[in-house]
């Protein structure tokens, strides 16, 4: 009998371990065919001319590489949303651990999970649709596709995300602290900002490093509502190409496979992978060094 | 139960299988032109209706692609919409590959602005190679850099991303060399973006085929064309693209046939059937029709088995077919 059960304990160990490795082995699956195609494109264009160059046009007759403009659009539509969704998300979620009663926040927690659930292709047209439409009104030069409508859209998907890390991080925070600053006459607003926050610090700024990437990596978005010229622009009006929506693009028309043209996706891609994979391990290196010192 | 359930799954599969192995009495393959794709394939849907034991594929591989399969023989039909190269025919001499050419339909390039732009009254050629040849890349950036009457507000391009063939052909016909444009705009294969982009943008400007003007009559107004500073503007309707009038925008569409192919019965009646038909069928896909002779003439050309293209050595900018074909048919 024991021995059966014994049998049973490693069966069911091995098929953890199996499941683990189909994640671990999917990562270092895209890593090998990002890098394969990756240094297949730069034995063919230095790499000094893809991180100098100011124009992205391989497609064309005339062909650049530079990366820049591309890497401008994804930024640029990547700060806004940034900035609209670390604002609202910690306001939010100070509110919620703060202030909010328990039914409401019965309420506003699940209702923020659902935009959390909301498909990204819908988040595009709306962006699209509506609005663009609205900000026209507003700001006249507008263009039809541009950087700043998908970016606050893409803001508003990413609040959920910091919401509610954030407010996991100011739980953690011991009642001591709480009552500690209101045992020295705070008021209730100086307690959460100048108080809990600050404590909280590293959870809020994990939370926020993870919605940056990604914001990053979003893709139907912006591809459905920033345009497809790679510009290199600050200009929020503007109509940019993202990363990610370049891959969509060559990924969709009928660039010939096993072409200059087709991998310039993978060195793309790859440089978007950096990006992503420095911010996620900046996060884990802070959540690692800074979670335990209040506690 | 288990045998009973394993006994249908064997029939289910046999009667599946020998359905996909069907026997046909021929198998027509095409492939090409993406904006041919939708006229051939409209005709070879009618055709399958009357004639279920033929088959009939049509591919998207793009002019250029579906020319390197029927120059390799893998192909019977070839869906072109622009004429077989100079190489591509050195190519066919060299494989013993000889071809009927015809020209099944016209597709004029609609140049758009949208309904909100109230200063572009007309275009010529020349400011439109200003607005887009590669050299304007960074530089033309203002619509008053095309005219000095137009505002000095930013001008943003739309238009046919490069491996379709309305790229091909309006960088041909405005920049003088096929491919040659300008990469600062918003390229897209999907007109629908380019419809959206245009329509939404008060300083904008695009071009791509008539069919997705027409269907967005609404949302975008169709700038007329001068060929140059004193000709009249001409706005691309039936009979300006038709009657050669549009210039240099309007483009003729073609099938290239296989001549051994071409003496198949079957290939033959679906060419009878397809000259007979594309006159409707095209207005349907929302191309314009050739005009009635062109028809005729071009099956008295395939009848008559006359091989080669009228196009060799000749741009098709700005050609008359009617008069190419009557002198080629003698």
């Amino acid at each position: 009998m024991p021995k059966t059960r014994y049998r049973k304990e490693k069966i069911i160990e091995w098929v953890m371990i199996l499941c683990s490795m189909v994640s671990v082995l999917t990562t270092i699956g895209i890593i090998l065919v990002l890098s394969v195609d990756t240094v297949q494109f730069f034995k063919e264009v230095p790499f000094a001319r893809f991180i100098t160059d100011n124009q992205w046009t391989p497609l064309f007759e005339e062909k650049h590489f530079g990366i820049l403009p591309l890497l401008c659009g994804t930024l640029l539509t990547t700060t806004i949303a940034v900035s609209v969704a670390v604002p609202m998300g910690i306001t939010i979620a100070v509110y919620l651990n703060e202030y909010a009663s328990k039914n409401v926040t019965a309420i506003i927690k699940p209702l923020l999970e659902v935009l959390a659930g909301i498909p990204t292709v819908i988040y595009g047209f709306f962006a699209l649709q509506i609005v663009t439409p609205v900000l026209q009104t507003i700001i006249p030069g507008l263009a039809g596709f541009n950087a700043l409508s998908p970016g606050l859209i893409m803001g508003v998907m990413i609040i959920p995300y910091i919401t509610s890390l954030s407010e996991d991080a100011l739980r953690a925070v011991p009642n001591s602290l709480r009552e500690a600053s209101y045992g020295l006459g705070a008021n209730r607003f100086q307690t959460a900002f100048r108080v809990i926050v600050p404590a909280a610090n590293s959870g809020i700024v994990v939370s926020v490093i993870l919605a940056i990437s990604r914001a990053l990596g979003e893709t139907m978005i912006v591809a459905i509502a920033a345009g497809q010229q790679p510009r290199l622009t600050f200009n929020p009006l503007e109509s940019v190409e993202t990363i990610t929506t370049y891959i969509v693009q060559v990924s969709m028309g009928d660039v010939p496979q096993d072409s200059l043209e087709y991998r310039t996706i993978f060195a793309a891609g790859i440089t978007l992978f950096v990006f992503t994979f420095l911010l996620n391990n900046i996060s884990f290196w802070i959540r690692k060094h800074y979670l335990q010192r209040y506690e | 139960m288990n045998k009973f359930l394993l006994l249908t799954t064997v029939m289910l599969n046999t009667v599946l299988l020998s359905s996909c192995f069907k026997e046909y009495k021929g198998r027509i393959n095409i492939d090409g032109s993406s904006s041919v794709y939708p006229l051939t394939e409209a005709v070879a849907e009618d055709f399958r209706k009357e004639n279920s034991d033929i088959r009939i594929t049509v591919g998207v591989s793009g002019t250029g692609g579906g020319f390197k399969k029927f120059l390799r023989g893998e192909t019977d039909i070839s869906n072109a919409s622009r004429p077989i190269s100079t190489h591509e025919l050195e190519l066919s001499r060299k494989n013993g590959i000889e071809f009927i050419e015809i020209p099944v339909s016209y597709d004029g390039m609609a140049i758009v602005v949208s309904p909100k732009n109230s200063f572009v009254d007309y275009i010529t050629v020349a400011e439109l190679k200003k607005m887009w040849s590669p050299e304007s890349q960074n530089k033309v950036k203002f619509w008053k850099q095309v005219r000095s009457s137009w505002p000095n507000t930013k001008l943003n391009l739309y238009g046919a991303g490069t491996s379709s063939g309305t790229y091909d052909y309006f960088t041909e016909a405005i920049n003088g060399k096929p491919k040659a444009s300008r990469g600062d705009y918003t390229a897209s294969e999907d007109d629908n973006v380019l419809v959206q982009g245009v329509s939404s943008d008060a300083s904008g400007l695009g071009y791509f085929g008539l069919a997705y003007f027409t269907e967005n009559k609404d949302k975008l107004r169709l700038v007329p064309v001068k060929y140059n500073e004193h000709a009249e503007a001409v706005i691309p309707n039936d009979s300006t693209v038709q009657h050669g009038i549009y210039q240099p925008l309007s483009r003729p569409e073609f099938i290239y046939v296989n001549a051994k192919a071409a003496d198949k019965p079957y290939v033959q009646e679906f060419i009878k059937f397809y000259l007979e038909q594309a006159g409707k069928l095209s207005r349907e896909v929302g191309y314009i029709p050739l005009p009635e002779e062109v028809y005729k003439l071009s099956y008295e050309r395939f009848t008559k088995r006359i091989t080669g293209s009228v196009f060799e050595n000749k741009s098709v900018v700005g050609s008359n077919l009617l008069q190419l074909l009557s002198i080629d048919n003698k």
